[in-house]
């Protein structure tokens, strides 16, 4: 190893070098220089490492400076290093050339010695046992998911026996909240969409001029499905994903620890109010939703065909019976419990930091559409099936 | 006087695979103001959740007198947490409720207190610990340190026969520390309540506490449980002397 220019160092350079001594087992690693942030280090920690594991290991390192003209956690951090792995390599180091504030920087540091146990392992992990783990987490989620169901229904049996534990002025907060202010936006969604049925339609429809039938294809389209689905997905965007958020940010906060031990169930007095908001509401804002999309449907064909008011009426009439509705309205009710559940669920599940609280809003929303979809599908079949 | 009030034998707790503390094994008795302390870390907010029942234990048994808490059935195990108060670390004050409904709120699930009734004891309990006034504020509109002590009020709501603090005088002025101090032995002393507190507040552990245990996070265990000041006079363990001298070793 060649001496370094170590006692002549340009200005915000630190540099580090080897001090030849006579005696061959003691080294001596001069600092001198600016050991600040934004200064250019000369040599970079584990380049010097690799050079000492390369050359022949002195059995005593002495730590000395020179001409330093300022230092701050950088030389600290340096000297760890080093110190590190003359302890691993078993060479003595002497600590006593440097100023004074490093050595008790340097003691402090090590005065607790690292727990071996606590460092989580950062290197890469393997495909394979990347795989088991999520097929792991799958099976807890699916776990978790029936053991809220099966406390939601005993906090509902709870609830009928007149027994649940809840404050009433939290039922109608929730009320109001899953109910009248979300009347904007699904007056505004579901107008929108029998506007969009209405066109679809108009096009094919026109061509036969049959443009009357448009209210069958609205009435139908909206009763028996589109009510009901775009208010589930409003309110699981709304509603759904407000839940996780409320309920992960006051596990965050022990909150729901608090409840437990007061001896309140936090399935009664958050869930059960929630739950049941959103499950009596639901139908409620999709038969408005129904009514909208008539509307909506009926402004397109009036406007721009040969229909009047009376006549789209009475046809819708004619097409539209009370069975429509009830699966309808049926749908809604199973959406509500659907959405309810994915929120409230990942809100109590909820991790403790805030980014646990943003991956249980996005979880409820994303699963609350899943759940929706499918359960949709699923119904659809049955009742085309039974000729419901 | 030595009536056992929670009794911990063998207890081993862990989160997952990462044992916190094992072979815990003490007792505290009726009227005790017991201290749970060791280093930062070392577990002691952990064994509070397995005595509140928050955590079940990955082995061993806790007893509330004679009854084994995490085989009682759920009723049971519901009795048992109503007739304890927990002030958690954080307050943990309910963020959508006033001061006053969160106070309220057990008193209104539990008794059959008429709510001028109710009303009455909530300015009570906030006038005991320096709140008197603030019945209408949201916790997020009140100090840090205010929040603990309205935590301590709404913990002390139901006269629970014992309370749970973790780090009370955390976040609290001398002044008021002290005050809350007053407050713990005034408890002891009136109603008897039981008490356990999670504290490193060294002039408290030798003004109120008569009974301790000591854990210690490098051997993952208890050292030493017993007075804290016969700890400090009759110890042996440089850990122990060195925690309750604030690392400066025993005068001489
Ligand atoms: N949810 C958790 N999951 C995994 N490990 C945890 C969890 N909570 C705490 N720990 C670990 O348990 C240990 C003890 O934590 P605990 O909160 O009980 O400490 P403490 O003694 O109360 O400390 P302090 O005095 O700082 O409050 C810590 O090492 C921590 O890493
Ligand atoms: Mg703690």
């Amino acid at each position: 190893m060649k001496p370094i220019e170590a006692n002549n160092p340009q200005p915000g350079v630190g540099a580090v070098g080897l001090i030849p001594t006579d005696n061959s087992a003691q080294s001596i690693l001069q600092f001198s220089g600016a050991w600040v942030h934004g200064a250019a280090i000369a040599k970079p920690v584990e380049a010097l490492i690799a050079e000492f594991d390369s050359a022949q290991k002195p059995r005593r390192i002495l730590l000395q400076t020179r001409n330093l003209t300022g230092w701050d956690s950088r030389l600290p951090t340096y000297l760890i290093k080093i110190i590190d792995w003359c302890r691993r390599e078993g060479v003595e180091v002497d600590a006593s050339g440097l100023p004074e504030g490093v050595q008790g920087l340097l003691k402090l540091a090590r005065a607790v010695p690292e727990r071996t146990d606590a460092r989580r392992s950062a290197h890469g992990v393997s495909l394979l046992a990347d795989v088991g783990k999520s097929v792991l987490a799958g099976v807890q989620d699916a776990k978790g998911l029936v053991y809220f169901i099966g406390e939601a229904m005993l906090a509902g049996w709870a609830l009928l026996r007149g027994k649940a534990r809840f404050r009433p002025v939290d039922m109608l907060l929730c009320i109001q909240d899953a109910g009248p202010s979300a009347l904007p936006i699904v007056t505004l969604i579901s107008l929108l969409v029998g506007l969009i049925l209405a066109f679809v339609g108009a096009v094919q429809l026109s061509m036969f001029g049959a443009q009357i039938y448009i209210a069958d294809l609205v009435g139908l389209g909206t009763v028996r499905e589109m009510g009901a689905l775009m208010t589930a997905v409003i309110m699981s965007g709304r509603t759904g994903a407000a839940y996780a958020a409320q309920l992960g940010t006051m596990n965050v906060n022990s909150e729901i620890d608090a409840l437990k031990t007061m001896g309140i169930s936090p399935m009664e007095f958050l869930v059960l109010p929630r739950l049941s908001a959103l499950i009596l509401m639901m139908p409620l804002l999709a038969l408005y939703a129904n009514l909208m999309g008539m509307l909506g449907g009926a402004l397109v064909t009036v406007s721009a065909f040969d229909v009047s008011w009376l006549q789209y009426y009475n046809e819708t009439r004619r097409a539209v019976q009370l069975h429509d509705f009830t699966v309808g309205l049926g749908k809604s009710v199973l959406f509500a419990v659907l959405i309810a559940i994915a929120g409230c669920m990942r809100g109590m599940q909820c991790g403790r930091s805030a980014s646990a609280v943003g991956d249980a809003a996005t979880s409820a929303m994303v699963n609350s559409i899943v759940y929706i979809v499918v359960a949709d599908s699923v119904v659809t079949l049955i009742c085309s099936r039974f000729g419901i | 006087m030595a009536d056992p009030h929670i009794t911990v034998t063998d207890l081993t707790m862990a989160y997952g695979d990462f044992v916190i503390q094992h072979d815990l094994n003490f007792t505290i008795c009726r009227g005790d103001v017991f201290i749970i302390m060791g280093g930062s870390g070392c577990g002691k907010s952990t064994l509070l959740k397995h005595l509140i029942g928050l955590q079940s234990p990955a082995k061993g048994e806790v007893f509330y007198a004679a009854q084994n808490f995490w085989e009682a059935d759920a009723d049971e195990r519901v009795l048992i947490m109503r007739s304890i108060g927990v002030l958690y670390q954080s307050g943990a004050l309910f963020s959508s409720l006033t001061l006053s409904e969160n106070i309220a709120l057990p008193l209104t699930e539990f008794t059959r207190l008429s709510r001028g009734e109710i009303q009455d004891i909530v300015s009570y309990k906030l006038a005991l610990v320096g709140l008197a006034g603030f019945e209408e504020y949201y916790p997020s509109e009140i100090s840090g340190g205010m929040q603990k002590r309205a935590g301590l009020a709404r913990a002390m709501a139901l006269d629970p026969e014992i309370l749970f603090f973790d780090e009370p005088s955390a976040g609290l002025d001398p002044v008021s520390a002290r005050l809350l101090d007053d407050l713990i032995i005034n408890l002891r002393d009136t109603l008897g309540t039981t008490i356990v507190v999670v504290t490193h507040e060294l002039a408290s552990i030798f003004a109120i506490g008569n009974n301790s245990v000591f854990l210690d996070s490098e051997t993952k265990t208890m050292l030493a449980t017993g007075s804290p000041k016969k700890l400090l006079a009759e110890s042996t363990d440089p850990k122990i002397i060195q925690f309750l001298t604030r690392g400066k070793g025993r005068a001489v």
